[in-house]
């Protein structure tokens, strides 16, 4: 499967050997597990077994909690409340899969600036990268259809408001809201069939997953240096790699415990930290909440889609530009989507020869500077967009396109990166006798 | 290992940052909360099952004239981490109450299994989940943080509610309003419903405003959160048994790795 040349399985017994020829599973597994992985990957490698793990925890959690939910907007909340009260377990249940999805967001935000920074999406891993954004948009439309299900005030005024996005589109607008939400209004027909999508979409991220997982075995593993692994002979790829079982099976549960631990700190003592205390109230048309705020994890975006109002120059002059098609609101929508996409384009937004921050002198700063826009933008997003916070937000959306659109294109050609180093072997080694090397020098003046 | 402590800890900052917005929104307005102290407070806290029946004491003589707890059934009334309450007390309690049956389309005594009635007001909203939909206090700095040690501050809130009427009156579209400094906006349409002496204890115990207030308030974090008792339980043994498999896990990840290290080590000298 992979281009690093490695063992492979070989059928030994007769019963293997008749399975083998008529399906290969066992190879295929066996290919998968014992995959050669470079030897120097560091923690933040860890991301990926966590998001399975979050995957397969709301899947359970969701399926079992189908059992005892009802979507209809008479009965749904008193359901979600049955199932916090009656059902055995069903608290627990409920706030792991609450909770479960909070997890799931933040390690896919650690595992998308992991890749920024190390620069992994770069060939030949863009195909990978852009699975992983497909991947990510589609959490974002099971994450906000799913937050819809309790139909508490949030959930309601939240699809109101997100659903609304769709209205900006000029001529079309208004008859797509009316076709994604089945009626005029966010109403029985919305519930049922974002109840029906959020069962079904976690099993297109699955198979995206399996792709997204075949991408990068095809490519094999990145990693913080960015150098690639030999691959000229077996022995040369060896000393570059061991095998994901059991050197990276073990590093992956290892980190997932402790992941956990601070996870079970949120769900048993804090379960409703992330959430708003809204959703505790039943949905009710007649009754705006005085600020709609979306979750944490949308925040960033959600402060993009506001930062571009009349008043800025240049909404005025697209609109102008477009006969007025393009108005403030169509611009934001614009503006959200395309924060998304500009960040899926970045395998050929970025220029350097370089893949590995690493080894980028300015690169690191903008790299930086792109995390702090992100919290400032996730700030702003639950502000209300007044006074100070609207300026604050179009100066962190600029800075979002301005990095991709034009920091990464131009640093490729200015900076001078370093010399990484020539193997994986290298690397791992240098990182290995640091320690070592340290005491050696300490130890030198005594001599 | 340092590698991985500042890979964590930035983890966590990221965490606490990008809560800190949605907090924030949260927990808006001029309003004062008092943070009085309840016992279910913390990872260790637990609800104190005297003060549980108390509020529901008051609850049944004062609020339920207008609320109601229409999520709550009867028969929780004798859970375990709850108020706990032997089952012929709970079965003579629910009979005080009548609800309609539309089997025999008439009304009769509520059973165990029934819930608490609606709220009887149109303008009451039920109680069953207000401890949970108010957040009094959301800190440090609005990340909310101090939830692990005081809760998100809903009982604290109803408490409020009903110890910070400042006595002043306003009428407004023929509604008397209320001053009150917890209730957003400052007014709010409910009269003052406690007052000192308002219930009598048949144990005695304080009944003064302010403690009746906070064993109302208390009974309905438990209708709020039932599980409560259960979930920290969870949550601690999850806790404890996930930091011995995380210690295991890294040593014995640490020890396979010695091999891999020394061998590439052995192969640099060898160079």
């Amino acid at each position: 499967m992979s281009g690093i040349p490695h063992d492979h399985y070989e059928p030994k017994t007769g019963g293997e050997k008749w399975l083998h020829r008529r399906l290969p599973i066992v190879a295929l597994l066996y290919d998968t597990i014992m995959l050669p992985t470079p030897k120097n990957l560091n923690w933040m490698w860890i991301w990926g077994i966590v998001l399975i793990f979050c995957l397969a925890l709301q899947i359970v959690t969701g399926i079992v909690l189908v059992m005892h939910y009802t979507p209809h907007v008479d009965l749904a909340f008193a359901s979600v409340e049955h199932i916090m009260r009656n059902v055995n377990g069903g608290h627990m249940l409920r706030y792991l899969h609450q909770n479960g999805a909070m997890l799931f967001f933040f390690a896919v935000y650690m595992h998308i600036f992991r890749n920024l920074y190390y620069g992994t999406y770069k060939t030949p891993r863009e195909v990978t990268w852009i699975i992983g954004m497909l991947i990510y948009l589609l959490m974002m439309a099971t994450a906000f259809m799913g937050y819809v299900l309790p139909w508490g005030q949030m959930s309601f005024w939240g699809a109101t408001v997100i659903t609304g996005l769709f209205g900006a589109i000029p001529g079309i607008g208004e008859a797509l809201q009316t076709w994604l939400l089945g009626g005029p209004a966010v109403d029985n027909a919305t519930l049922n069939r974002f109840f029906s999508l959020h069962y079904l979409l976690p099993f297109v991220i699955a198979a995206l997953v399996v792709v997204h997982i075949w991408a990068f075995h095809t490519t094999g593993n990145s990693n913080p240096s960015g150098v690639e692994v030999r691959r000229t002979s077996k022995e040369e790829a060896q000393k570059d790699t061991v095998p994901f079982w059991p050197y990276y099976i073990l590093k992956d549960f290892a980190a997932l415990a402790m992941v956990l631990v601070v996870f079970f700190v949120l769900v048993g003592f804090m379960p409703n930290f992330l959430g708003h205390p809204d959703n505790y109230v039943e949905a009710n048309p007649l009754v705006t909440p005085a600020h709609i705020v979306p979750e944490w994890y949308f925040l960033p975006f959600y402060a993009i889609l506001r930062a571009f109002t009349n008043d800025v120059w240049i909404v005025q002059l697209v609109y102008f530009l477009s006969f007025g098609i393009i108005d403030a609101k169509f611009f934001g929508v614009l503006a959200m989507f395309g924060a998304i996409a500009v960040m899926a384009l970045a395998p050929w937004l970025d220029t350097s020869s370089v893949r590995s921050g690493t080894y980028r002198p300015m690169f690191k700063w903008w790299f930086w500077l792109l995390v702090i826009d992100f919290f400032v933008l996730a700030w702003v997003g639950a502000m209300p967009a007044e006074g100070i916070y609207t300026w604050i937000s179009l100066i962190a959306s600029t800075y979002w396109f301005a990095y991709f659109l034009v920091i990464l294109p131009l640093l490729g050609v200015i900076e001078k990166p370093l010399t990484p180093p020539a193997t994986i072997e290298d690397d791992f080694l240098a990182k290995n006798s640091k320690n070592k090397g340290a005491s050696a020098t300490r130890a030198t003046p005594a001599e | 290992m340092p590698e991985m402590i500042r890979k964590l800890a930035l983890s966590a900052l990221t965490a606490l940052a990008l809560t800190a917005g949605g907090a924030q929104a949260a927990g808006e307005g001029d309003t004062h909360i008092i943070d009085y102290a309840f016992p279910f407070e913390g990872p260790f806290g637990a609800y104190d099952r005297n003060q549980l029946q108390r509020g529901l004491q008051v609850y049944t003589e004062i609020c339920a004239a207008c609320h109601g707890l229409k999520h709550v059934a009867f028969r929780t009334l004798s859970d375990q981490g709850g108020p706990a309450l032997p089952e012929d007390q709970v079965r003579a309690y629910a009979a005080n109450f009548e609800v309609y049956d539309a089997e025999i389309e008439d009304f009769r005594p509520a059973a165990v299994t029934d819930h608490f009635p609606r709220s009887g007001l149109d303008n009451a909203p039920d109680l069953s989940l207000m401890a949970k939909s108010r957040a009094g206090f959301h800190g440090p700095y609005g990340l909310g943080i101090n939830q692990l040690l005081h809760g998100m501050g809903g009982a604290e809130y109803i408490a409020s509610i009903l110890t910070t009427y400042t006595g002043e009156e306003r009428e407004e579209a023929g509604t008397v309003l209320y001053g009150n400094e917890a209730f957003p906006g400052g007014y709010i349409s409910m009269a003052p419903p406690l007052y000192d002496e308002a219930v009598t204890f048949a144990d005695g115990s304080p009944n003064d405003a302010v403690s009746l207030a906070k064993d109302v308030s208390a009974f309905l974090m438990w209708t709020a959160e039932p599980k409560m008792m259960a979930r920290k339980q969870v949550g601690l043994t999850a806790i404890v048994f996930l930091t011995v498999l995380s210690v295991l896990l890294y040593m014995t990840n640490k020890k396979l790795w010695m091999g891999v290290k020394r061998e590439a080590k052995s192969r640099a000298n060898a160079q």
